[in-house]
């Protein structure tokens, strides 16, 4: 059984968040930025997950079951939202799709 | 060191090094498989952590459906190289420290708050692993009503991606 301390698992869940807020700013392909998030939303289930062990529940499982399913059907919308992006301005770098760009 | 330690710095060497994957790779599809990695690795710590299911759906729903949708929509865009533009001069003097202070302030606050301490079966209730029965139990009973609301939103989701990615006639 596990004997690795919480705050290991946390510390990595912190790393991959953070990574992953890096890569949503420097990326410039809209794909990879969305890949960034679902490691975002990856990481913030890591955390779920090892804070429901220490506390000894079946809520923290029940709603990382959720998050994922979330986070499903927020890849549906949002690849369809890409692909439309995608076929209006020709391009898939996020510097170029500016309408609203102050 | 236990083989649990060891089990753990490797899958967490191997998420962290996806993750760096990811963001330094060029082509869309190597960060999409580096997200794999990230993602198997984090099902082997789930399994550390004693929840099965979540390890199982881990590797069903995210490895499996939504990365095989990542990689259909890349192939179907014809994603290549990125694009490298100049990083903003707010981007590189104040955007790049900014994130390393964020990653080394969360990972701090974790390392040294009261839960950070606690062992993970550190009470004899917490001991066994989360049976998948327990967990069906409190979904269908407990969390029977959020559970109907999102298959009502993943019905709504998948309309709206259909009527998203029409073709304009």
């Amino acid at each position: 059984m596990s004997v690795v301390p919480i705050s290991y698992y946390l510390v990595l869940s912190a790393i991959l968040f953070g990574l992953g807020a890096v890569a949503v700013v420097f990326k410039r392909n809209i794909i990879t930025i969305f890949m960034a998030i679902e490691l975002m939303l990856n990481a913030v289930n890591l955390a779920f997950v090892a804070f429901a062990r220490a506390h000894g529940g079946l809520d923290g499982f029940v709603f990382v079951f959720f998050v994922i399913v979330v986070a499903a059907a927020e890849a549906a919308v949002g690849l369809a939202i890409v692909i439309t992006i995608t076929h209006n301005r020709r391009t898939l770098n996020v510097e170029r799709v500016n309408l609203l760009k102050f | 060191m236990s083989l649990p330690f060891i089990v753990f710095f490797v899958c967490a060497l191997l998420a962290v090094l996806g993750a760096v994957l990811l963001i330094v790779a060029r082509e869309p599809i190597h960060s999409a498989l580096a997200l794999v990695l990230v993602m198997m690795s984090l099902a082997v710590l789930y399994l550390l952590l004693g929840a099965e299911f979540i390890a199982a759906v881990q590797i069903i729903v995210y490895a499996g459906a939504i990365m095989v949708l990542f990689v259909f929509v890349i192939m179907l865009l014809n994603a290549g190289v990125e694009e490298r533009t100049d990083w903003s001069k707010i981007a590189k003097f104040v955007g790049a420290p900014l994130g390393l202070v964020l990653l080394v302030e969360i990972a701090n606050r974790f390392g040294s708050s009261e839960i950070g301490r606690t062992v993970a079966n550190g009470n004899g209730a917490a001991n066994q692993a989360v049976s998948t029965r327990d967990l069906s139990a409190a979904l269908f009973h407990q969390y029977l009503f959020p559970f109907e609301a999102t298959s009502i939103l993943i019905l709504i989701a998948i309309l709206g991606a259909v009527i998203l990615a029409r073709k304009d006639e």
